[in-house]
C-alpha cells in the first residue's frame, strides 16, 4: 500500500535535488531546469493532499495546473534573458553573472 | 527754545550726509554746510541752556521728551524690550551741549586754515559733522541705551577721524589701536546695560534713580557693584583710565583740530559724562566708587610722570588729558560730579585751545619736537600768548579756570576725607605746571635751535585761539558766579566756597612747578642731560610709559595667540575629530559591509533560502513543541 508519506518523501527529494542544482549549478540553463524540478516536487505535493485529504474536490490540481502555467511562463522569459546575456557575453555561466553589485 | 531740543543732534546729521552725498566734489560748500549745521546746533544748544536757567529746571525735575522707538512684548517667562528715543534737558546736559557745540563750531572754524589743500579736505568736515552728532545724541540722551547708540558712534567717528591719514600706516595702526581699546570697554558698558534691564526693567535714567531712591528694587548689592563696575569699563577705555588708557597718547596720528575736539569736547569727555549721568548706580556701591577714585588718582599721576619726560609736543598734551581726565574720574569716585563736571567744562577750553595752538606751531615749523623748535615767541605772537594762558589755566593759576575748577577738585577730595588722594592730586598739580612750562620755555623761549621759518598762522587759526582762551580765562569765575554748584549735583547741592589753606597750598606747588621749569629749563641752572645720565633707570621706565605698551604686545603674542592657538586645535581636534569620526565610521562600516553583496545569483538564492527555513522553523515551533516568546 503507498501511502501519503512516500510521496512527500519523493517530492522532498526531488525538492532538495532541485534545490542543489540551482545553487550549485554553473550553467544557468542548468538552474532554471532545476528550479522546474523544485516546482514540480510542489506539483506532486499538491496532487498527493488532493489525493489523499479531499479526494471529492479538485483543489490540488487547479492549483498544480496554475504552477504549471507560471512555471511555463517563468522558463520562457528566464530561457529568452540567458539567451540574451549570451548573445553579449557568449557565456552563460552563471558565476560571471555578478555585475549588479557595488 | 526747549521743544526745539531735539535738533541739536539732527543738524550735524543732516550736515553730515549732506556732504557725503551731495557736497563732497566742491570743498567751499561742503564747509559751509559743516558750519552751518554746527553753528545751528550751538545757537539751539544757547537758547536751551539760557531756558534751562530761567525756567529753573532743575537735575531733579528736568525736561524729557521721548517716543517709543522699539517694543518687543513679553512672551512667556522672557521679559520683553522696551526703549525709547528720547532727550532729556537738565542742567547737566544743557551745559554739555553747550561745550561740544561751541568747542566744535570753533574747531570747525579753525579746520578751515589748518585742513587748507589736504585731499581729504570735504571729508574731513563730513567726520566731524557726524563726530558732532554722535557726541550730542550721547549727551541728549533719556536713556542708556540711546547712549550706548551714540557712544558706539563716537568710538567709530574717533576711528575716522584718527586714522584720517590712512596711507600713513603708523596712523592706520592708531586708528585701530584706538578702536580696539574702546571695544573692550564698551563690552563692559554693554554687559552693563544688559545687566542692568534685566535688573530694573527699564533703561531710562530718571525711573533707575527714581526705583533706586524708593529703595524697592529688589536688586542686592552684590549686582549693583558688578552692574556699576561694568559699566565704568566703558568711562574707563573711553576716557582712557589707567589700565585702557593706551590709545590716546597714539591717537595724536590725526589732524591735530580733531586731537583737539577729541581731547576736549567729544571722545574723552564721553566717559566723564557718563559717571555724572548714571552718577545714582555708581553711588549704590562704595566699592565701586573706591575703585573708580584709586584708578583716576592713579592715571592722574603716572600720566603726569610720563609727560615730564616727552618730546613731542602733542604727546604732552596728550599725556596732560590723561593726568587731568584722572583728576575728573577720580573726583567723581570720592562722590562730586560737580567738581568732575566742573573740571570737564573748564578743561574743554583750555585743552581745545591748548591742542589749536600746538596745531599752529606745527603748522608753522613742521615738526612736533619740542628741541627743534624755540624761540617762537617773537615769530607767533598770538599763538605764543593763548598758550601760556592755557598753560597757566591748566596749571590752576589764580585767577584762570583752571585754578577754580582744580581747587573744586582738591576741596572735594579732602572732604571726602581721601587725605591720600588729596596730597597725590596735589602733587599733580606741581607737576602739571612743571611739565607745561618746561614745554613752553623749550618751546617758545630760548634761541633758535634748527632753522625754520616760522610766521603767524592765518586769522582762520588764530581767531579761535582767542575766543578760546577768553574762556580759558573767565569760564572758571564766571561758572562760579553762575552758581554751577547749584545747577550740576547730586543729591544735595555742593556750595563750592574757595577754602584758602587748599587754594594756597595747590598754588604753592603749581607756583613751585613753573619756577622749577624756569630754573631749569630758561636759566639751565642745571644740566638736563647730566640729570638724565644720572637718574637713567627712572627716565627710560617714564620715557617707555612703564612699558605698558610692551606688556600688552606680550600679552598679546604669547597669551591671546596661545589661547586662540589652544582654541584652534581644540576645535580642529576634538570638535572636528567627532563629527568627522562619525563620518568616516559610517563609511568605514558601509565599505567593509558591501562585500555582503556578491552579486552572485546564487549567493542570493541560498541566502533567500536559508533565510525561509528559519521563518517557517519559527513558525512552526508551536507544532514542534517549543514555545513562543
Amino acid at each position: 500500500m503507498i501511502t501519503l508519506e512516500y510521496y512527500l518523501i519523493l517530492a522532498a527529494a526531488l525538492f532538495c535535488i532541485g534545490l542543489f542544482g540551482a545553487v550549485a549549478k554553473k550553467n544557468a540553463v542548468a538552474v532554471l531546469m532545476s528550479i522546474e524540478l523544485m516546482l514540480n516536487s510542489v506539483n506532486i505535493n499538491l496532487v498527493a493532499f488532493n489525493r489523499f485529504l479531499a479526494p471529492s474536490q479538485l483543489v490540488g490540481h487547479v492549483f498544480a495546473i496554475f504552477v504549471i502555467v507560471v512555471a511555463a511562463a517563468e522558463v520562457a522569459v528566464g530561457l529568452a534573458i540567458v539567451i540574451s546575456i549570451y548573445r553579449d557575453r557568449f557565456s552563460t555561466e552563471v558565476d560571471n553573472l555578478d555585475w549588479l553589485k557595488w | 527754545m526747549l521743544e526745539l531740543a531735539w535738533l541739536i543732534p539732527i543738524f550735524p546729521l543732516i550736515a553730515y550726509t549732506l556732504i557725503i552725498f551731495l557736497t563732497k566734489k566742491s570743498k567751499s560748500i561742503s564747509v559751509a554746510v559743516a558750519l552751518a549745521g554746527i553753528v545751528a546746533s550751538l545757537v539751539i544748544s544757547i537758547g536751551v541752556l539760557v531756558e534751562t536757567i530761567q525756567k529753573g529746571i532743575t537735575m531733579a525735575e528736568p525736561f524729557e521728551v521721548a517716543v517709543k522707538w522699539l517694543r518687543l512684548s513679553a512672551i512667556d517667562k522672557y521679559t520683553g524690550l522696551n526703549i525709547d528715543m528720547g532727550i532729556l534737558i537738565d542742567p547737566l546736559s544743557a551745559v554739555m551741549m553747550f561745550v561740544v557745540t561751541s568747542i566744535a563750531t570753533l574747531v570747525i572754524i579753525y579746520s578751515v586754515g589748518y585742513m587748507h589743500g589736504d585731499p581729504g579736505f570735504s571729508r574731513y568736515f563730513a567726520y566731524m559733522s557726524l563726530f558732532a552728532f554722535s557726541m550730542l545724541l550721547l549727551v541728549i540722551a533719556n536713556n542708556f541705551f540711546e547712549m550706548f547708540f551714540g557712544w558706539e558712534l563716537v568710538g567709530l567717528c574717533s576711528y575716522l577721524l584718527i586714522g584720517f591719514w590712512f596711507e600713513k600706516p603708523s596712523a592706520a595702526k592708531a586708528a585701530n589701536k584706538a578702536f580696539i581699546t574702546n571695544r573692550w570697554g564698551d563690552f563692559g558698558f554693554m554687559l552693563g546695560i544688559i545687566l542692568l534691564y534685566i535688573n530694573f526693567g527699564t533703561f531710562n535714567f530718571g525711573e533707575i534713580s527714581r526705583i533706586i531712591g524708593d529703595g524697592a528694587s529688589g536688586v542686592g548689592a552684590a549686582i549693583l557693584t558688578l552692574i556699576s563696575l561694568l559699566i565704568f569699563a566703558g568711562p574707563m577705555a573711553k576716557s582712557a583710565q589707567f589700565p585702557l588708557h593706551v590709545w590716546l597718547p597714539d591717537a595724536m596720528e590725526g589732524p591735530t583740530p580733531v586731537s583737539s575736539i577729541l581731547h576736549a569736547a567729544t571722545m574723552v569727555a564721553a566717559g566723564v559724562y557718563l559717571l555724572a549721568r548714571g552718577f545714582v548706580l555708581f553711588n549704590e556701591s562704595t566699592e565701586t566708587l573706591l575703585f573708580i577714585a584709586y584708578i583716576g588718582g592713579i592715571t592722574a599721576f603716572i600720566a603726569a610722570s610720563f609727560a615730564l619726560v616727552q618730546r613731542d609736543i602733542k604727546r604732552i598734551l596728550a599725556y596732560s588729558t590723561l593726568s587731568q581726565l584722572g583728576y575728573m574720574v577720580m573726583v567723581i569716585g570720592v562722590g562730586s560730579i560737580t567738581a568732575g563736571m566742573f573740571h570737564l567744562t573748564t578743561h574743554a577750553f583750555f585743552k581745545c585751545m591748548l591742542f589749536l595752538g600746538a596745531g599752529s606751531v606745527i603748522h608753522a615749523v613742521h615738526t612736533q619736537d619740542i628741541f627743534e623748535m624755540g624761540g617762537l615767541s617773537k615769530k607767533m605772537p598770538i599763538t605764543t600768548w593763548t598758550f601760556i594762558i592755557g598753560a597757566l589755566a591748566l596749571a590752576g593759576i589764580f585767577p584762570l579756570s583752571g585754578f577754580w575748577s582744580k581747587d573744586e577738585i582738591l576741596l572735594a577730595t579732602h572732604q571726602a576725607g581721601f587725605t591720600g588722594l588729596y596730597w597725590l592730586a596735589t602733587l599733580v598739580a606741581g607737576m602739571t605746571a612743571f611739565y607745561m612750562f618746561r614745554l613752553i620755555f623749550i618751546a617758545f623761549f630760548g634761541e633758535k635751535r634748527t632753522d625754520h621759518h616760522a610766521h603767524e598762522s592765518s586769522p582762520w587759526m588764530t581767531v579761535p585761539l582767542i575766543i578760546l582762551a577768553f574762556f580759558a580765562v573767565f569760564s572758571g569765575w564766571g561758572l562760579v558766579k553762575m552758581g554751577y554748584g547749584s545747577m550740576v549735583f547730586f543729591g544735595h547741592p555742593h556750595h563750592g566756597e574757595i577754602n584758602l589753606g587748599i587754594a594756597l597750598i595747590s598754588t604753592v606747588f603749581a607756583l613751585g612747578g613753573i619756577v622749577l621749569a624756569w630754573l631749569i629749563y630758561y636759566r639751565k641752572i642745571v644740566d638736563t642731560d647730566l640729570m638724565k645720565q644720572r637718574f637713567r633707570p627712572i627716565y627710560n621706565l617714564l620715557w617707555n610709559k612703564l612699558y605698558i605698551d610692551e606688556i600688552y604686545e606680550w600679552l598679546f603674542d604669547k597669551v591671546m595667540l596661545g589661547v586662540a592657538w589652544l582654541c584652534n586645535q581644540c576645535d580642529r581636534k576634538v570638535v572636528d575629530g567627532i563629527a568627522d569620526g562619525l563620518g568616516d565610521t559610517v563609511r568605514h562600516t558601509g565599505g567593509w559591509m558591501r562585500f555582503m553583496q556578491t552579486g552572485s545569483l546564487q549567493n542570493y538564492a541560498l541566502v533567500i533560502f536559508g533565510a525561509i527555513v528559519i521563518i517557517v522553523l519559527l513558525m512552526a515551533t508551536p507544532v514542534l513543541g517549543g514555545v513562543i516568546r
